[in-house]
């Protein structure tokens, strides 16, 4: 069957903003992918200085200025996208595993474990989540980009549990849930080959819309300095950086800020697009 | 159920996971690996004095009972003495939180003041150009990391075009009023400085504004939606066959039942806000909790850290309690569930 002739893809490019998104999406991939290849100066990634040029604003040359080290912010920005994309992915292959798992079980097996997943699903989700990454890589050691990604999955997991736990109490009652339990299908079986895929087009959408998310939530903490620590080019430290040295030097926060921004929006319009073609509500 | 039985019951709940939030902290706190004692001290420190403080700390007691001694001081007010700035942590919160309570009410007033007029005028106007500048706005509102938004606010207002203060909570060269409540609005309200209330807004609204823009993206999306969806129902038909005016059918029949869904929401995004906070303070230098808490995070104070989590939890836990109350009363309809 061809994709570009269904009903899904009709539905996802009627909208031109959702198509527009994935367009940044794919870019923004692809920079990050062949970033050694297309930036003006991969050398500045690491710890270089070129203090002839340092706090230069944008010019042709260096179209995004140079930081107080004379780096120029272009080359920088495209591999902080590197980091970011690392931390999206790895986040989310924690967090939705561990919603996920926790989401069927509390929503199919019931009584007891119900309670007791869902309570404790309740305990996570009314600590906000930034608050709870940054207390958990408090107590951890040096902050670093392993400790982040472990602190910001540990915030995230319980929303898929959320999500996961209300599609499956919805449809547990269907006939085919009680033809397979007549058939003596295991309760894996049925969670996970049964249910599940009735979870996927939500679960496709909320992965996108939050890939964006948890890039922002990241950016965050690396802002506070709890992130990736330098000379790694990461965009929240950027900003960071820069933000003490307003108004004169603006271009040393401003652009990887704007970096970020795009990024986030882009998986936020995808996901939006996978919302109305796949017409769930997440 | 009655209303009564529904707000004991509702109180209860938010007992209980302030319980099981606290848990959660204490055993993040004390399962994580690493000497908490060792931590506080430095590696510098002798073995007599990292055994001192374990045993001040209750750190050699199994972890029930350390949780024990934990509760009991909580509940006499008591959450130790924070080892980064050698007083006690309640004194600490108490000269920190009023700062990031302030400010946050302040991105509150504005997200409503702000997000619910937009998306109002958003459902109004559907696919119009008003609606496409709205929607663009708070779109950007929402994917736009508040940090990002604060630098922006700050460039352009105050420096750019200096209409607001630059950072801090108020002006150097002005006397703060006494303290009573901490919140400087309400404090220079009862010591009658109305130059000082009108210097302490003008440093809140920029960093209120740049917490409260993702906020403002989701009220107004929100409230666009249900307005739309107000708007096709039977009644309003009704209203505009009796020739009621445009302005009482908006005010009268489509606001009230549209605006349920964005209070319940309502919750969720002071959670966002107080997150935000933490960003947007650093920008604007402001003396609050987040200042107080990635201090106390870059210092290893435990006692500091857990005491900042567990504050910033129960007021998200109050905050949302009052809006389950005021959504009932907007709503009488809801079925209270048993």
């Amino acid at each position: 069957m061809n994709f570009f002739k269904s009903k899904y893809y009709y539905k996802f490019s009627r909208n031109p903003l959702s198509v527009f998104g994935l367009i940044i999406v794919c870019a923004v991939i692809l920079l990050a992918i062949f970033a050694p290849y297309i930036t003006p100066f991969p050398e500045h990634v690491g710890p270089f200085t070129d203090f002839a040029n340092k706090s230069k604003p944008p010019s042709s040359t260096y179209i995004f200025g140079t930081d107080k080290i004379g780096r120029d912010i272009f080359t920088r920005c495209i591999f902080g996208y590197r980091i970011s994309l690392i931390l999206g992915v790895v986040v989310l292959a924690i967090a939705v595993p561990i919603g996920v798992t926790m989401g069927l079980c509390a929503g199919y097996i019931g009584r007891k474990t119900e309670l007791v997943l869902m309570r404790i699903t309740d305990v996570f989700l009314a600590i906000p989540a930034l608050v709870l990454a940054l207390s958990i890589i408090g107590l951890l050691d040096r902050p670093n980009l392993l400790y982040t990604m472990i602190a910001v999955s540990m915030a995230w997991w319980p929303w898929y549990t959320r999500l996961i736990y209300n599609i499956t109490r919805s449809i547990k009652t269907e006939g085919y849930i009680a033809a397979a339990e007549i058939m003596g299908a295991s309760k894996i079986h049925i969670m996970f080959r049964e249910i599940l895929p009735n979870c996927l087009p939500s679960l496709l959408t909320k992965i996108t819309l939050d890939l964006g998310f948890v890039i922002l939530v990241g950016s965050s903490l690396s802002f506070l300095g709890l992130g990736a620590q330098p000379p790694t080019p990461d965009l929240g430290t950027m900003v960071a950086k820069g933000a003490s040295l307003l108004p004169d030097t603006w271009w040393f926060s401003l652009f990887p800020g704007f970096a970020i921004l795009i990024v986030v929006l882009g998986f936020n319009l995808v996901g939006d697009g996978l919302k109305d073609m796949f017409d769930v509500d997440v | 159920m009655s209303t009564t039985q529904y707000f004991l019951r509702r109180i209860f709940v938010s007992v209980i996971v302030f319980f099981g939030v606290s848990i959660v902290i204490f055993c993040l706190a004390r399962l994580i690996p690493g000497d908490p004692a060792r931590i506080a001290l430095g590696p510098f420190a002798t073995k007599e004095m990292v055994e001192q403080l374990r045993e001040t700390l209750h750190l050699n007691d199994s972890i029930f009972i350390q949780y024990k001694i934990f509760i009991q001081q909580l509940f006499q007010g008591d959450l130790g003495i924070s080892t980064y700035t050698k007083r006690p942590v309640v004194t600490d919160i108490i000269s920190y939180f009023p700062a990031t309570f302030e400010l946050v009410l302040m991105s509150g007033t504005l997200m409503i003041l702000i997000g619910m007029p937009l998306g109002i005028l958003s459902g109004k106007f559907k696919n119009t150009f008003i609606d496409h500048i709205a929607r663009i706005i708070s779109l950007l509102g929402v994917v736009t990391p508040s940090f990002l938004w604060a630098i922006i606010l700050m460039l352009i207002f105050a420096y750019w075009i200096p209409i607001f203060p630059v950072a801090e909570r108020y002006d150097e060269t002005l006397d703060p009023p006494k303290i009573v409540t901490g919140l400087l609005l309400i404090d220079s309200l009862i010591a009658r400085d109305f130059n000082f209330f009108k210097d302490a807004l003008l440093h809140l609204f920029l960093p209120g504004l740049a917490i409260a823009m993702p906020a403002i993206g989701n009220v107004s999306r929100l409230t666009r939606t249900n307005l739309s969806d107000i708007y096709e129902k039977q009644y309003i038909e009704f209203a505009k066959s009796y020739s009621y005016s445009e302005y009482k059918i908006a005010t009268k029949y489509a606001l009230k039942p549209a605006s349920i869904p964005t209070v319940t929401i309502i919750g969720l995004d002071f959670a966002f806000m107080l997150g935000n906070a933490f960003l947007v303070e650093t920008v604007f230098v402001w003396p609050g909790m987040a200042k107080y808490g990635v201090e106390t995070i870059l210092a290893k104070d435990l006692n500091g850290i857990i005491a900042t989590a567990l504050i910033i939890t129960t007021f998200f836990l109050i905050i949302n309690m009052l809006v389950d109350f005021f959504v009932l009363l907007l709503n009488p309809r809801i079925t209270i569930e048993e």
